[in-house]
């Protein structure tokens, strides 16, 4: 919907290339090379989108697509940026006095993804870079958008000193909330699960006109059509039926790897949840898991997990 | 300038001055790049380097190593573990293409919670007039 669109057209640099501004970037950095100095002077080519940036008086000059692109992904509460690749191109040196012209294009816009930082969005932009209509450099940027997984707290007035030893800076461990597992979602229909899982009993859900049974909960049978029913308690004795092993991404308050198995139960209805008991890269089809609850959170209820037993080894 | 080639290390201190002095000469006003306030309370524990100024660290580093007539072709970075105040960063290269007088170093440049940059810098250096050999002709 955005690739290939523009998003700047026509931008002109706020500066000329000038002495000043390459001096504090050589100073900032520490670059002492010889090549930006003195009356031959050349701009150090990493600068190239210095002379494009917009500064505290904003970007003038940018696409109304591209202002769209950027204001939908805030209202998905992806308000926060961070650059996480450049790739730059330079076709010739920039010297004092150049002006600098260019344009923009939105190249991708990747799906939603989940990273360290919170789940956003990739947006992928290029820039070619002009001084009198003569390309002079490209500029490939790509930014994550994204929706901050947490926030630190503020600072406490009484920070520890920066030591310049290359000490890493202390995060008062107290600024970080603990991360707590999703909440199940609990209404007319299934309220009468989570009731069982109260009382550590797995229900499963029996159909009064084919008897059949079901799981997960739903208001009606999809074998005959009744909405009457009644439940069974499920014996506690099941198979893996399949699994997955989570490594990425990881979500907060879990701890990757883990392994998510498909439990196909002795009543013949399958459910979803944990393998415990047995290492993540232990767990295989077929393998027989028994039922148990276990409480993650305190004052929440124990959940329905599976504890799988490990073949005995033999021999050794 | 030989493939395999391995470029001396430049350790870099990540001061805050660093940071700030560094987003502001690339005029990058972002503030996770100057306000500590602000970077928390969008999910960093402190400001972080701003690519623009990760970008010029890896282009001195390969200038220095080559010298005032090396020129800069292509830069391209990843960025990975930030760059926050009072870590180091040591910078690595190593030569891993050359055709006559540009080379393609791979740069690493890891700080103290991982590898905060690595990327590949195609460089150009001009074959300097031959000069005299040391125990020549007399």
């Amino acid at each position: 919907m955005f690739e290939g669109r523009p998003a700047v057209s026509g931008g002109v640099g706020k500066d000329p290339v000038n002495e000043p501004m390459i001096r504090h970037w050589c100073e900032a950095l520490g670059d002492t090379s010889a090549a930006y100095a003195g009356p031959d002077a050349v701009a150090p080519p990493a600068m190239l989108q210095v002379w494009t940036m917009g500064g505290l008086s904003g970007n003038a000059g940018r696409s109304a697509a591209y202002e769209e692109l950027l204001g939908l992904l805030d209202g998905a509460g992806c308000t926060s940026v961070v650059a996480t690749d450049c790739e730059q191109e330079y076709l010739r040196p920039l010297r004092p006095g150049d002006r600098v012209t260019f344009d923009s294009v939105v190249e991708s816009v990747s799906g939603p993804k989940s990273t360290k930082l919170g789940t956003g969005y990739f947006v992928t932009t290029r820039t070619d870079v002009r001084v009198d209509g003569e390309p002079v450099g490209t500029h490939r940027f790509r930014i994550l958008k994204y929706a901050p997984v947490r926030t630190y707290a503020p600072s406490v007035p009484s920070r520890a000193p920066e030591t310049p030893t290359g000490q890493k800076p202390q995060v008062a461990p107290t600024s970080t909330p603990t991360p707590t597992r999703p909440r199940p979602v609990i209404n007319r229909d299934n309220a009468g699960f989570w009731d069982g899982v109260d009382r550590h009993q797995l229900l499963i859900q029996r159909c009064l006109g084919c008897r059949a049974l079901r799981f997960p909960w739903l208001p009606g049978c999809n074998a005959c059509g009744s909405g009457d029913w009644d439940t069974v308690e499920a014996g506690g004795d099941g198979t893996v039926f399949s699994y997955v092993v989570l490594h990425h991404p990881p979500f907060p308050a879990f701890d990757p790897p883990y392994a998510v198995g498909l439990i196909e139960l002795a009543e013949g209805v399958r459910i979803i949840s944990n393998v415990v008991g047995v290492p993540y890269d232990k767990v295989r089809i077929g393998m027989p898991v028994r039922l148990e609850f276990v409480r993650y959170e305190e004052g929440q209820p124990a959940l329905p997990v599976f504890r799988g037993d490990l073949p005995a080894e033999v021999g050794g | 300038m030989r493939t395999g080639d391995e470029l001396p290390e430049l350790e870099i201190a990540i001061t805050r001055t660093l940071i700030v002095a560094g987003a502001i000469a690339s005029r990058d006003f972002q503030d996770v790049h100057h306000d500590a306030e602000s970077a928390r309370a969008k999910g960093s524990p402190d400001i972080f380097m701003n690519i623009l100024t990760t970008n010029g660290l890896v282009g001195r580093y390969v200038t220095d190593c080559f010298g005032p007539a090396a020129v800069l072709r292509k830069l391209a970075i990843r960025l990975g573990a930030p760059n926050y105040p009072g870590d180091t960063m040591v910078l690595t290269g190593r030569i891993e293409d050359v055709d006559g007088d540009t080379a393609v170093v791979r740069v690493v440049g890891a700080n103290g919670i991982g590898r905060h940059v690595s990327g590949t810098v195609t460089v150009s250096v001009p074959q300097q007039p031959p000069s005299p050999q040391p125990g020549g002709t007399p």
